[in-house]
């Protein structure tokens, strides 16, 4: 077996042992972003001599018999929102393409604690809003099982790379189903975890009460070695959790005894594809093979969850995206042609006599606003950004917002009720796997539908995860969703790992890579 | 006020920095006057990927202050994104408080020691929390070169403090400050240095005016830029007389057409008030829940200890001083208002010396003067209450005149001296009685006419003699002087008889 087909947890157990050393490792994977990244285009920038200077000095201390950390020598993969100290952080954005934070994420500091090698920056839909990267301004983002085809979004570049085999691990941010959508559409495994589990300091914001940082993977044991690494308490979060972290790596390999899963009845409704369909209901036979119960449970309100999670991350996303209007960091528009056509309007206005018109002229300011955000922002987050303004706007917060955290209230009692009567709940990840390239871009209510599934752990808060669990007619993944209660990942990744001590789809890798 | 036609009203908004060592919601520096851009973080400049964390301290001064404005305190509350742009204010939105303040429906009761107006009690509609935004400074030529922004105040907590509009003249608009201050002082939570922006005050005024019709209101302004609060009783009083001339051309009342709230500038050279450009669709600033901060809970225990932390507060203290040390309402309302720590060298001269209201007098007026004068706190004042307690009780004793007395303390208050060394200093030394006899009866030689007035019942006239012995001998005692004079004055009748 070559280095890159191997899971991380065994890449550790072999560089711990010293049949390999880090720079192999980094360089066996860099061989293999050469080799793919062109057609894939999963990562927006690769960090190749930082990354093995890295792996020698990882090299030289477990020579010299000194302790590593946990991910001690291993390449992972960092989604382009998470913020990394003196190296470009764009959110696939025009905004901030020449943007340098001048700290780490948390989640970034901790992977540096585990002496991780950050191998590279990957792609994204921008400000992660989109289900297919296409709305990235840096590059689109291929699926390596079809090149035709979306690897699902916003963490795209984050779930391809790993199907490529580019790297062993990688970290995502999901808000509304962004890491777990493109892992389902790439055949991995990706999990989001409770909000308030991994700290949100250093992620570029979306939809601040929505969006978690989290692990893709090749399997649930590396999905757990991960989460460890990245989950506890952050004092710099305010809505960091504080509570103890446990120890996943150890206790994903514990079956669970008399497991419950709920199967929700309105998610096997109209618009699912019956060949996702049927994988899922496949891998319910599975589980009641190893003795659990399947059991069928009602989340009423989720037939508002779409509505009413575009409402909540609109309202965020325009609060949390106001930030960048050109004045301190970030794009700004050509301030002396700006300047220019302002003059010009406002001496064509003064001779033609329009006074009123002339009052109504921007003030430079306001037009370095207006120029900058509209040219430096996409189309999907402008949209984001008027709908969510809207909503918020006066005369509109009650019948909108106020009314979307109500809904949202309902959401989390449904699934609360469910956890009273399942361990788990376990569905399609999306309605349909991977589609093709430009199919939706014309189309954002389309799109916005396929997250149908996801949205509601993002707006209850509870964690969820998903796992290859079949290919359809076309070879293409169909992913398998495990909803959990709030701080119980790792029911979750031992759910995930039973079911993949008997199957094989997570083994399975995209022909030509 | 002095035109019965019409009434005042007036309500004032207070933002007032709080005396934190960090920011609100980051671990940046507060010092005022630092170089621009040095005291920042990726939190306070709103870098993507920041976040806001709580300042503890912050939201106990903020109690503390609401406690003493006798506000109501909820058990929950939270914080909200207030977003306009503005170059100065980095996120774009600025975290406040908006439907659910830490305190609302409280008072601070105000009254005039020499009764400009009767005491009342002006009611605090609400106390609530807030970043400070940055700094903008514009190029006053307008467009000729760029504006510069300083972001060291970015994030500096303030507590803008809103009042009822319950103020009825300038006077009472001005001592509703000055109490404030006071109160702010006396708790500790702000320096409310005008000069440095930790307070800051905005006000609105309009009329109701008395018509055979009935009251109307005149349309509400909102005044800012007044930096002293001679210049909100200036402003309010301009304000009102302007607000009525306009009325009796226009007629306009609030809420009519053309009667909508408007915002002027006070012009502190010209001292006018001016029209203000109004802020850009500033009626929409779409509030909503910052996602990012957690709710604050307040507990019954938090807000016990929070009382007992409080210490005396000025209405007490004044109230204290009248029953305690006998003074009377005018003297302890001056004392007071020199603060806490002029309240307690009082205290202490007035226990050593053992005479309040001469002790009232000299603080008042001589020590008060040396403050002034030389731009001192009472903290730094040469003097200690001991020594001058010393010099007290000197002239108690009759030992020393008020006139030589106040020398003696200017050198004390110039040198540090004690009383006594001070005395030395200035050749002071009780004159022997028979020292004074004989000057007395060389004057009263030198002087048959005064002795002849006396004699013809002009007491007054022995005055003449006091300033010639003062001069002979400045330590010659004037009360002793005359009463030797008139001794001397008996005698010489009783032998003529």
């Amino acid at each position: 077996m070559s280095i890159h087909d191997l899971t991380a947890t065994e890449l550790i157990r072999r560089l711990e042992s010293g049949d390999l050393s880090s720079v192999e490792v980094v360089q066996a994977f860099l061989k293999r972003i050469e080799q793919g990244d062109g057609r894939v285009r999963a990562f927006v920038r690769v960090e190749a001599n930082r990354a093995l200077s890295a792996a020698e000095r990882i090299d030289q201390r477990r020579r010299g018999g000194e302790s590593v950390g946990r991910l001690g020598g291993l390449p992972v993969a960092v989604k382009d929102v998470i913020c990394t100290e003196g190296q470009a952080t764009t959110c696939a954005s025009k905004m901030l393409q020449r943007f340098t934070p001048p700290y780490d994420a948390t989640v970034i500091r901790r992977l540096k604690q585990a002496d991780a090698i950050l191998i590279g920056k990957t792609n994204m839909d921008e400000f992660a809003m989109g289900g297919t990267t296409e709305s990235s301004a840096l590059a689109t983002t291929c699926n390596p099982w079809d090149l035709a085809r979306v690897p699902g979004g916003s963490s795209g570049g984050a779930a391809a790379c790993l199907a490529a085999g580019m790297v062993p691990l990688s970290i995502g941010s999901d808000t509304g189903g962004s890491i777990r959508q493109p892992a389902s559409f790439c055949g991995v495994n990706g999990l989001k975890p409770t909000y308030g589990r991994v700290s949100r300091f250093g992620l570029i914001a979306f939809a601040s009460s929505l969006d978690q940082i989290g692990p893709l993977a090749r399997n649930a044991e590396d999905l757990a070695l991960l989460l460890e690494v990245l989950a506890g308490h952050d004092p710099s979060d305010s809505t960091s959790a504080n509570v103890p972290v446990p120890e996943y790596s150890r206790l994903v390999s514990q079956p669970l005894d008399g497991l419950t899963l709920g199967v929700v009845r309105e998610h096997f409704g109209e618009g699912l594809d019956s060949q996702v369909q049927e994988a899922v209901r496949e891998a319910l036979r599975v589980y009641e093979s190893l003795g659990a119960t399947v059991k069928d449970i009602s989340l009423p309100h989720s037939r508002y969850a779409i509505a009413t999670y575009y409402i909540i991350a609109c309202c965020e996303a325009s609060s949390n995206l106001a930030r960048y209007d050109g004045v301190h960091y970030g794009y700004r528009t050509d301030e002396t042609a700006m300047l220019a056509d302002l003059a010009a309007e406002q001496r064509a206005l003064t001779s033609r006599g329009d006074s009123p018109l002339l009052d109504d002229l921007d003030s430079p300011l306001v037009r370095m606003y207006r120029q900058t955000r509209s040219e430096g922002f996409g189309a999907e987050v402008k949209r984001r950004i008027m709908l969510g303004t809207y909503a918020l706007s006066h005369g509109y917060y009650d019948a909108y917002y106020v009314k979307a955290l109500k809904v949202r209230r309902l959401i989390r009692n449904d699934f609360d009720a469910a956890f009273r009567e399942v361990d788990l709940i376990a569905g399609p990840v999306a309605p349909t796997p991977a589609y093709r390239l430009g199919e939706k871009t014309e189309d954002p209510l389309a799109m916005y539908l396929g997250d149908l599934y996801t949205v509601s752990a993002n707006l209850a808060g509870i964690c969820a995860l998903s796992v290859p669990c079949g290919l359809n007619g076309q070879g293409m993944p169909i992913g398998l969703q495990l909803q959990g209660p709030l701080l119980d990942e790792q029911r979750l990744l031992r759910a995930a790992r039973m079911y993949q001590t008997v199957t094989d789809w997570h083994t399975r890798r995209p022909e030509g890579f | 006020m002095s035109d019965p036609s019409y009434e005042i009203v007036i309500g004032l908004e207070v933002h007032v920095q709080l005396q934190t060592a960090t920011k609100l919601f980051c671990r940046c520096s507060t010092r005022f006057g630092a170089p621009p851009n040095t005291q920042t973080c990726p939190v306070c400049i709103g870098l993507p990927g920041s976040l806001p964390v709580m300042n503890r301290q912050a939201f106990e001064l903020a109690l503390k202050t609401a406690v003493a404005l006798n506000c109501e305190i909820p058990a929950f509350t939270k914080w909200d994104r207030k977003q306009y742009y503005y170059p100065d204010l980095p996120k774009g939105y600025q975290i406040s408080q908006f439907d659910l303040p830490m305190s609302q429906h409280g008072y601070l009761e105000i009254s005039d020691a020499k009764g400009a107006f009767a005491p009342k009690r002006v009611g605090i509609l609400r106390a609530h929390l807030e970043e400070d935004a940055g700094k903008s400074m514009h190029d006053e030529l307008a467009g000729k070169a760029d504006s510069r922004i300083d972001l060291n105040r970015t994030g500096t907590p303030l507590l803008e403090i809103v009042s009822q509009p319950d103020m009825r003249s300038p006077e009472e608009a001005r001592a509703y400050l000055t109490e404030l201050k006071l109160l702010l002082t006396y708790l500790g939570v702000s320096d409310c240095n005008m000069q440095e922006g930790s307070l800051r005050v905005d006000a609105n005024i309009n009329l109701h005016v008395a018509t055979p019709q009935g009251t109307v209101a005149t349309p509400i302004v909102e005044v800012k830029n007044m930096n002293s609060f001679r210049a909100v009783e200036r402003a309010m009083a301009f304000e009102a007389t302007r607000q009525f001339d306009v009325w009796n051309d226009t007629r306009i009342s609030l809420g009519a057409p053309g009667g909508h709230k408007t915002t002027r500038g006070w012009d502190e050279q010209a001292q006018v008030t001016r029209p203000q450009r109004q802020k850009e669709e500033s009626s929409d600033y779409r509030y909503f829940p910052d996602p990012d901060l957690a709710p604050v809970i307040v507990t019954d225990q938090q807000l016990d200890a929070v009382r007992a932390s409080l210490g005396e507060l000025p209405a007490a203290l004044r109230d204290r001083l009248q029953t305690e040390r006998g003074i009377d309402a005018y003297d302890a309302d001056v004392i007071v208002n020199q603060g806490r720590a002029f309240v307690d060298y009082f205290s202490e001269l007035a226990d050593i010396g053992g005479d309040a209201k001469r002790a009232s007098n000299w603080m008042q007026q001589d020590v008060l003067r040396v403050l002034n004068e030389r731009d001192l706190t009472i903290e730094l004042f040469p003097i200690s209450p001991a020594s001058l307690a010393e010099l007290l009780k000197t002239v108690q004793r009759g030992e020393l005149d008020t006139s030589r007395a106040r020398d003696v303390f200017n050198v004390m208050a110039e040198s540090g001296d004690s009383a006594a060394q001070a005395m030395q200093r200035l050749g002071i030394q009780a004159v022997h009685r028979d020292e004074l006899r004989d000057l007395c009866r060389e004057l009263l030689d030198a002087n048959p006419n005064v002795v002849a007035d006396v004699q013809s019942g002009k007491e007054k006239a022995i005055g003449a003699l006091i300033g010639q012995a003062k001069r002979r001998n400045p330590n010659a005692n004037p009360n002793q002087v005359r009463q030797l004079c008139l001794e001397l004055i008996r005698q010489q009748g009783s032998a003529q008889e």
